[in-house]
C-alpha cells in the first residue's frame, strides 16, 4: 500500500510536467500574442518586448528556460499583471474559489446523499419521484440561470441574503447553493444507483441472515459499498469544479481563480494560464489518488500492490 | 399437417429495448417532447415569416420600437433590447443549439469509438500509453483547448469543409456561421474522453470472446476486427452514452456563450439567449425565461429519454 502512494506520489511530477508542455504547445500554436492588441505596435518597440521575455530564441531554448524554472517551483511573473508574481496571483485568489468549492461539494454531499440513500430505500414512493425529478431538473438548468434566479428571489425580493458581496457567512449561502445543486443532483442519482445494486447483494443478504437488524446493515454494511459510484464521481466532479466556480464568481461578483484563469487564457498571460494549470493538474491527481485509496477502505476486496 | 403452424418471431435485442423503452412512461414523454422541439425548430421560423414577417435578426426600422416589449400578441415572447421578436430567435436558436448537440456528439463518438476501440484491442503497452493520455488530457481544462481550437482555426484560416458543411447545412455562406459550426466541432474534439473510456471498458471484456478468435483464425484484419466485429457489439452503452453526451455539450455551449465565446449576435442560441436574458432579469424577466424554460424542457427529455434508453438496453449497468 505504501509503495503503491509513493509510486503514485511520484508519477504526478512528470504527469503535470507533461501537462504543462501539453498547455505551451497550446498556447503557442494560437496566433497573435500577449501584446498584439487592436494596434500594431511598431517593429521596434515589438523587437524590444520580444527581446526582453526572450521570445527572438528559438523556441526549443524558451522551452528549455520555462522549463528548468517550473521545475524550481518559480513560473515567473504575470504578463499582464506587471509586477505580480504568478505564484503570489495563485495564492491570492485560491482562497475565494476554494472556499465556496469545498463548501459547496460538502453540501452538495450532504443533500445528495440523503436525497440518494432515502430515495433507494423507499424505492417507487413519492419521495423517490420527486427527488429524482429535482435532480432531473438541476441537471438539466445552467448555473449562469439558477444563480440569477436565486438572487433575485433571495436577494432583492426577501432580502434574505446580499445579491453579491464578499464577506460573512450570509453573503456564502447563495454561491455555495448556486454551485452544489448540479453536483447534488449528480451524488443523489449515483447514491441512489449505487445502494439499488448493494442492496441486492450477497453480503447484504448474509448480513441479514446472521441477525443483523436493518439499522446496521444499513449504515455499517450497505452505505460503504453503494458510495463507490459517487466516490469515482468526485475525481472528475473536483476537475469540472473549475468550470463551475468561474459562472458563479462571475455571477456573485467574486474574485476567485477561475475567472483569473478565463482572463489569463484569453489575455494570452502565458505564465499565468501555465501556473494555473499546473497547481491544478497536480491538484486533481492528489485527489484521483486520495480517490483510489478510499476505494480500499469502502471495500476490502479492492486491493493495490 | 404443417398448416397451422405460426412463425414464432423470435424477441431480438432491439424490439425487446423498445418495448421496455416503451414501458417507461418519462421516456415516452422525453421522445414526444423531443420530436415537437424538433419539427418546430424546423418548420417554426417559416412559419413566423409568413404569418408575421419576423425573422431572428430583424431589427424594427421604426426607432420607437427597438427597445423591450413584454409579451404580446404579436411578439408572443416579448422582444429583446434590440426589437427582434423571441419567439423567431428561440426558434431559431433551437436550430444552433440541438445541431451542437447532434454534431458534437456524433464527433466525440466517431473520435472516442476509435480510440477506445484501438486502445482497448491492442491492449499491453499501446493500451497502456493511449489511457494515459486521456488522462493528461482530462486534466488539461477543456476550456483551454476550445479557445486554442477557434483561435487557431477560426477567421480565414476556417477549414474549408467546415465552411462547405455550414452552406450546405445553414443556407448562406456567411462567416459567422462557419464560426459557430468551427464551434460545434471544438466541442466535440473536447467531449470524446470519456466515451472512450467506455467503449475501451466494453472491448476488454469482448476481446477474447469466441467469436473474435474465429474471426482472427479466418483472417479479417486488425482494422476489420476493430470496426466490423468489435464496435457494433458495443452499440448498446455507446447509444445510451451518446445520448448522455447530447444535454451535455448543448450545457457547455451554454457556458461558453456566458462567458462570450461561444455563439455571437445575430446569430443565437438558447444558451446564449439565456446568457442575455439573465443580464436583464430583473426588469425584463422574459428574456431569460422562454429561452431558458425551452432549453431546460429540451435538456430534461433528452436527460430522460438517455435513462430510459439505458435501462432499456443494458438493464445491468449503473445508472449515473
Amino acid at each position: 500500500m505504501l509503495s503503491f502512494i509513493i509510486r503514485r506520489l511520484l508519477i504526478i511530477i512528470p504527469m503535470s510536467l507533461l501537462v504543462v508542455t501539453l498547455t505551451w504547445g497550446l498556447i503557442r500554436l494560437a496566433p497573435g500574442n500577449f501584446y498584439s492588441g487592436e494596434k500594431k505596435l511598431p517593429p521596434g518597440v515589438e523587437a524590444t518586448i520580444r527581446k526582453k521575455y526572450g521570445l527572438d530564441l528559438p523556441w526549443y531554448q524558451q522551452y528549455g528556460m520555462m522549463m528548468s524554472n517550473i521545475v524550481r517551483g518559480d513560473f515567473g511573473d504575470s504578463l499582464k499583471y506587471q509586477g505580480q508574481s504568478v505564484n503570489e496571483i495563485i495564492r491570492r485568489h485560491l482562497p475565494f474559489s476554494a472556499t465556496i468549492g469545498i463548501l459547496g461539494y460538502l453540501l452538495a454531499l450532504v443533500i445528495g446523499l440523503t436525497a440518494g440513500i432515502v430515495a433507494a430505500l423507499k424505492q417507487n414512493s413519492a419521495f423517490d419521484y420527486g427527488s429524482m425529478s429535482l435532480a432531473m431538473l438541476g441537471l438539466s438548468v445552467p448555473n449562469f440561470v439558477l444563480g440569477p434566479i436565486l438572487v433575485l428571489v433571495f436577494g432583492f425580493w426577501l432580502y434574505w441574503f446580499p445579491p453579491a458581496r464578499w464577506g460573512g457567512i450570509s453573503a456564502l449561502v447563495l454561491p455555495v447553493c448556486t454551485l452544489a445543486a448540479i453536483y447534488a443532483a449528480y451524488i443523489a442519482r449515483l447514491t441512489r444507483a449505487g445502494m439499488f445494486e448493494v442492496m441486492r447483494s450477497d453480503y447484504i443478504r448474509t448480513a441479514r441472515a446472521k441477525g443483523l437488524d436493518e439499522k446496521t446493515v444499513l449504515l455499517r454494511h450497505a452505505i460503504r459499498g453503494g458510495l463507490i459510484p459517487v466516490i469515482s464521481f468526485t475525481g472528475p466532479a473536483l476537475a469540472a469544479l473549475l468550470a463551475g466556480t468561474v459562472v458563479v464568481e462571475k455571477v456573485f461578483a467574486i474574485p476567485g481563480l477561475g475567472n483569473i484563469f478565463i482572463q489569463s487564457v484569453l489575455n494570452r498571460d502565458e505564465p499565468l494560464t501555465l501556473g494555473i494549470v499546473a497547481f491544478l493538474s497536480i491538484l486533481i491527481m492528489i485527489f484521483n489518488l486520495i480517490v483510489d485509496i478510499s476505494y480500499g477502505f469502502l471495500d476490502p476486496r479492492i486491493r493495490y500492490e | 399437417m404443417a398448416e397451422n403452424v405460426e412463425i414464432i418471431k423470435g424477441a431480438s435485442l432491439w424490439r425487446d429495448a423498445w418495448r421496455r423503452l416503451l414501458r417507461n412512461k418519462l421516456a415516452v414523454f422525453g421522445m414526444i417532447v423531443l420530436a415537437i422541439m424538433i419539427v418546430s425548430v424546423i418548420i417554426g421560423p417559416a412559419i413566423i415569416f409568413w404569418t408575421t414577417g419576423y425573422t431572428y435578426d430583424l431589427i424594427p426600422t421604426d426607432k420607437a420600437l427597438v427597445k423591450a416589449l413584454p409579451p404580446s400578441l404579436q411578439h408572443l415572447m416579448g422582444t429583446d433590447d434590440a426589437g427582434r421578436d423571441i419567439l423567431a430567435r428561440v426558434l431559431q436558436g433551437g436550430r444552433i443549439s440541438l445541431m451542437v448537440g447532434v454534431i458534437s456528439t456524433t464527433v466525440s463518438l466517431i473520435i472516442g469509438v476509435s480510440y477506445g476501440a484501438t486502445a482497448g484491442y491492442l491492449g499491453g503497452r499501446i493500451d497502456n500509453l493511449m489511457m494515459r493520455i486521456v488522462d493528461i488530457l482530462y486534466s488539461i481544462p477543456y476550456i483551454l483547448i476550445v479557445i486554442v481550437l477557434l483561435s487557431v482555426f477560426g477567421g480565414p484560416s476556417t477549414p474549408a469543409w467546415i465552411q462547405w458543411l455550414s452552406a450546405t447545412l445553414g443556407g448562406a455562406g456567411n462567416q459567422g456561421l462557419s464560426q459557430i459550426f468551427l464551434l460545434f466541432f471544438a466541442l466535440g474534439m473536447v467531449s470524446w474522453l470519456t466515451m472512450a473510456r467506455v467503449v475501451r471498458g466494453q472491448i476488454l471484456s469482448l476481446k477474447n470472446q469466441e467469436f473474435i478468435m474465429a474471426a482472427k483464425a479466418t483472417g479479417v484484419s486488425t482494422f476489420g476486427i476493430i470496426f466490423r466485429h468489435l464496435v457494433p457489439n458495443t452499440l448498446g452503452p455507446v447509444i445510451v452514452y451518446a445520448t448522455l453526451t447530447v444535454p451535455s455539450v448543448m450545457l457547455t455551449e451554454a457556458f461558453l456563450s456566458y462567458l462570450g465565446l461561444g455563439v455571437q449576435a445575430p446569430f443565437a442560441s438558447w444558451g446564449s439567449l439565456a446568457s442575455d436574458g439573465v443580464k436583464n432579469i430583473a426588469i425584463f424577466p422574459w428574456q431569460l425565461l422562454f429561452p431558458g424554460l425551452t432549453m431546460a424542457l429540451t435538456l430534461f427529455s433528452l436527460n430522460f429519454l438517455g435513462d430510459g434508453l439505458r435501462d432499456a438496453l443494458d438493464p445491468q449497468t449503473r445508472k449515473f
